[in-house]
């Protein structure tokens, strides 16, 4: 202490910063530091656990869908629509004018290539997170033959594309791939 | 007296609340320029460490109460999950389990720093019992918490602490039925359990701020004993004691990460990573660490009603010291004969705690009863007597005197004059 008081009193006179400026500055990163690595276990600790990642996958058996039904999956506490399209419904996707589309998207981009037939979208309307009905041909699914959301009306077309609101935009199309003609993993 | 308070400080916003709401002021008062007296030693940190610990409790606690599941059939499985899969679930959990040690360890020796400078005597008795109401409030929640992991220990700890109360004539048993909410330590009980735990550490919050208050009418006591006389007796608290105290939380924090780095599962019983059994009782049954002094003055009494009695009085005995000490000289410095039963009390609790650990027999029967005598001797005979007995040594005329006497070296006063220059 007493060889750093003549350094101090220099820097004294060189400025307005002192040497006691400095170690509160790093004293206070230190701290401020400190509680950060303190804080970011608890902060962590509420994001998904080890075994809610471990159910991120799920693999899905399409050989009992019929053409024109959709089953619905459980995708990380979500459900997930598999829709077994009729050619007629595939034409009618694939034709739609881009402009007539809240969030313009190709029937093609929704779809695997060589797969038109299958659609998997996250089932979950993007206005407000309800479930839209439509999977059974007996529920009613909108002008548009797609999904339609009971809790505020938005309409959704056969390639799950939003077509009439207040829901912004087309119904998710999850990460998924092929295992084979008859299998699919989501996630 | 309704009207706005008139606010020194500088800063617009600042200053704009605090007239409304004076608690910048509160802080400056009781925090800042709180003039204590300014010979405290280590022993005077331990407050401001239980009080760290507290929030540490709380804070570890609300984020493992996110992940446990109080059901008899999930709670022991949602432990082990947390330590698994929860994201530094392990480290909640053992930052919490062992934080329950560190709580109990730097209470008792703020309770021990208490007994030896005579910190409960006038004008600190309420402060002092609020105080007991503090130890007895964690003794109750961390007797609960360690029944959550629903492990061997936690079960057979509920049951036989629980039975306690059977030990009450004639409504006992209707007692414990009720506490149990059936007829064994069941489903019912851990969910109250978890609710109570999760309920009495904001108790203790408002508790300590009791306390704390407590102490600020009072002023702290001193390891002199002797009253502040004038403001030479004294720094203010910040930056002298929050500087003392912050060397004292990284000394602390450094033994509490050792704890929990390098030796998590030290306090904590194997028996207790088993799921709860209700139909084997493990052989070994002991309670934590903290309770051993406790649980031994229980069996050291052949008596089931005399046991439960004095394992209570124990605590009882504490709330009403400040009248059992007869002597008006605080500080064991100034008393030569008292200063060495403290040192008996010591070790006559240390090894209630080793004869707690140990089964029942032999040796330890005796010492057992031999220490559980002198504890009770020693506040309800010893102090009593001893007050009126006792010469005590000379006080210094203030707390600063001896340090002036003392002599060598620059005045911690000459620091104080002039608190606010920059080096």
């Amino acid at each position: 202490m007493a060889n750093s008081m003549p350094a101090t009193e220099a820097g004294h006179h060189g400025g307005d910063v002192t040497k006691r400026d400095f170690l509160k500055l790093v004293a206070g990163a230190g701290a401020a530091v400190g509680v950060g690595a303190i804080a970011w276990p608890l902060i962590d600790s509420m994001n998904p656990s080890a075994d809610v990642l471990a159910l991120s996958s799920t693999t899905v058996d399409l050989a009992p869908i019929q053409a024109g039904q959709a089953i619905t999956v459980v995708w990380r506490g979500k459900p997930v629509f598999v829709r077994r399209r009729t050619p007629d419904e595939i034409k009618t996707a694939q034709s739609v004018a881009q402009n007539t589309l809240a969030d313009p998207a190709l029937d093609s981009a929704r779809v695997k290539p060589g797969k038109e037939e299958w659609l998997v979208v996250v089932g979950i309307c993007t206005h407000l997170g309800c479930v839209p009905i439509g999977n059974k041909p007996t529920e009613a699914r909108g002008d548009f033959g797609g999904w339609f959301c009971p809790c505020h009306g938005s309409q959704y077309d056969v390639s799950g594309r939003v077509r009439h609101g207040p829901a912004p935009a087309n119904l998710a199309v999850p990460p998924y791939a092929f295992d084979g003609d008859t299998k699919i993993k989501i996630g | 007296m309704a009207g706005l308070h008139k606010s020194e400080f500088a800063n617009p916003v600042v200053n704009w609340i605090d007239t409304r709401l004076p608690i910048f002021t509160m802080m400056q008062k009781e925090y800042g320029v709180f003039p204590t007296p300014k010979n405290f030693n280590y022993f005077w940190n331990f407050g401001a460490l239980a009080m760290i610990n507290l929030v540490i409790m709380i804070a570890t606690g609300i984020f493992l109460a996110m992940n446990y599941t109080p059901h008899v059939s999930m709670a022991f499985d949602s432990v082990e999950r947390i330590m698994r899969d929860v994201n530094y679930g392990w480290l909640l959990r053992y930052v919490h389990a062992n934080g329950a040690s560190m709580f109990f360890i730097v209470t008792y020796i703020h309770i021990f720093r208490g007994l030896y400078y005579g910190s409960y005597k006038a004008p600190r008795e309420l402060l002092w019992m609020i105080g007991v109401v503090i130890l007895l409030v964690m003794m109750a929640t961390a007797f609960m918490g360690y029944v959550l992991p629903w492990g061997q220990m936690s079960y057979w700890g509920a049951t036989v602490i629980t039975n306690l109360f059977s030990a009450i004539p004639v409504v006992g048993e209707s007692v414990v039925t009720w506490l149990w909410g059936g007829f064994s330590v069941d489903n019912p009980t851990l969910n109250r359990f978890f609710s109570l735990h999760f309920l009495l550490p904001f108790v203790l919050v408002g508790v300590v701020f009791l306390h704390v208050a407590a102490l600020h009418i009072t002023g702290s006591n001193n390891p002199l004993g002797i009253d502040v006389k004038s403001p030479q007796d004294t720094l203010p608290f910040h930056p002298y004691y929050t500087m003392k105290d912050s060397v004292g939380i990284c000394v602390y924090l450094l033994v509490f990460a050792a704890l929990v780095f390098f030796a998590p599962n030290l306090f904590m019983a194997a028996e207790n990573y088993i799921p709860a059994n209700p139909l084997v009782t493990p052989s070994e049954i002991v309670p934590e660490w903290y309770f051993l002094p406790f649980y031994a003055i229980l069996r050291s009494v052949p008596s089931k009603l005399g046991g439960v009695l004095l394992m209570f009085g124990a605590i009882a005995v504490l709330f009403v010291l400040p009248w059992l000490d007869t002597s008006p000289v605080r500080s064991s410095k100034f008393r030569p004969i008292y200063r060495n039963f403290f040192w008996v009390l010591l070790i006559a609790v240390v090894v209630l705690g080793l004869v707690g650990a140990h089964r029942p027999e032999g040796v330890w029967v005796v010492l057992g009863r031999l220490a559980t005598f002198y504890y009770f001797f020693h506040f309800l005979i010893l102090l009593p007597v001893l007050g009126k007995l006792e010469r005590p040594l000379p006080l210094p005329e203030s707390i600063s005197r001896p340090v002036i006497a003392g002599g060598g070296g620059p005045l911690p006063g000459g620091a104080a004059a002039k608190p606010m220059e920059k080096i």
